[in-house]
């Protein structure tokens, strides 16, 4: 299965809003935009039903070039971190768990459910 | 922010749409990601990030304080990963922005 793309939103808008197919683009467009801004300004970005995308500060740490095994250190950094809320949790666990159980016995495959519905 | 204040955050620039359209997309656009997980179908959007569903199988643990036994069910929980400009962007402006709403987000853990 491919995956979800801007495209195939601005689509969906276009289709079921029924606004025209620039203004759905744009939209989307700028609902991502939005989000990074804010987290740019330093504000974390809480979608109820969804999840929230907050920030971390990381200090400097060692860390080591997994190539050729020469210890390098990570430079202190702010990461963007993803909770997804108890609804989107609780829906994704739904729709998985009993296809879970089969896979994992094959060896558990990591990402498994990407391809495979 | 907030969702109703990422609403009138696009509202305000988008001044041909009437801002119920807005809103209305904008719960159309998290339904859409939403739906898309459900499906186990993974979201990438170029600047932005991926979302995909990462699966764990069941297994035996160790409680390590009592050291007893305890069975972890399966698990499948949505994971985020920042693309290329959203990483950037945050991380050059680390020196511009404290982090804001840091009270907020602890209560969350």
């Amino acid at each position: 299965m491919t995956s979800l793309t801007k495209a195939d939103i601005a689509e969906h808008l276009h289709s079921v809003v029924g606004i025209n197919k620039r203004e759905s683009k744009e939209i989307v467009e700028q609902f991502y935009e939005e989000i990074r801004g804010s987290l740019e300004r330093g504000e974390s970005v809480k979608l109820s039903g969804f999840g929230n995308f907050t920030l971390r500060d990381k200090s400097e740490r060692p860390g080591r070039n997994p190539k050729t095994g020469e210890s390098v250190a990570i430079s202190a950094r702010r990461v963007v971190t993803f909770k997804a809320g108890q609804k989107l949790k609780a829906r994704v666990e739904e729709a998985h768990t009993a296809a879970d159980t089969s896979t994992s016995e094959d060896g558990g495959n990591h990402d498994a459910g990407e391809n495979d519905v | 922010m907030v969702k109703s204040e990422l609403i009138q955050q696009i509202a305000e620039k988008q001044n041909h749409l009437q801002s119920k359209d807005v809103e209305t997309s904008v719960n159309h656009i998290i339904d859409a990601m939403s739906n898309s997980l459900s499906r186990g179908q993974r979201i990438e959007i170029r600047g932005f990030g991926s979302i995909s569903v990462r699966h764990r199988p069941a297994r035996q643990a160790h409680n390590p304080r009592t050291g007893e036994l305890v069975h972890t069910p399966p698990k499948s929980t949505p994971h985020f990963k920042p693309g290329k400009e959203l990483r950037d962007r945050t991380n050059l402006s680390r020196a511009l922005h404290p982090i804001k709403d840091t009270k907020d987000q602890r209560e969350q853990y």
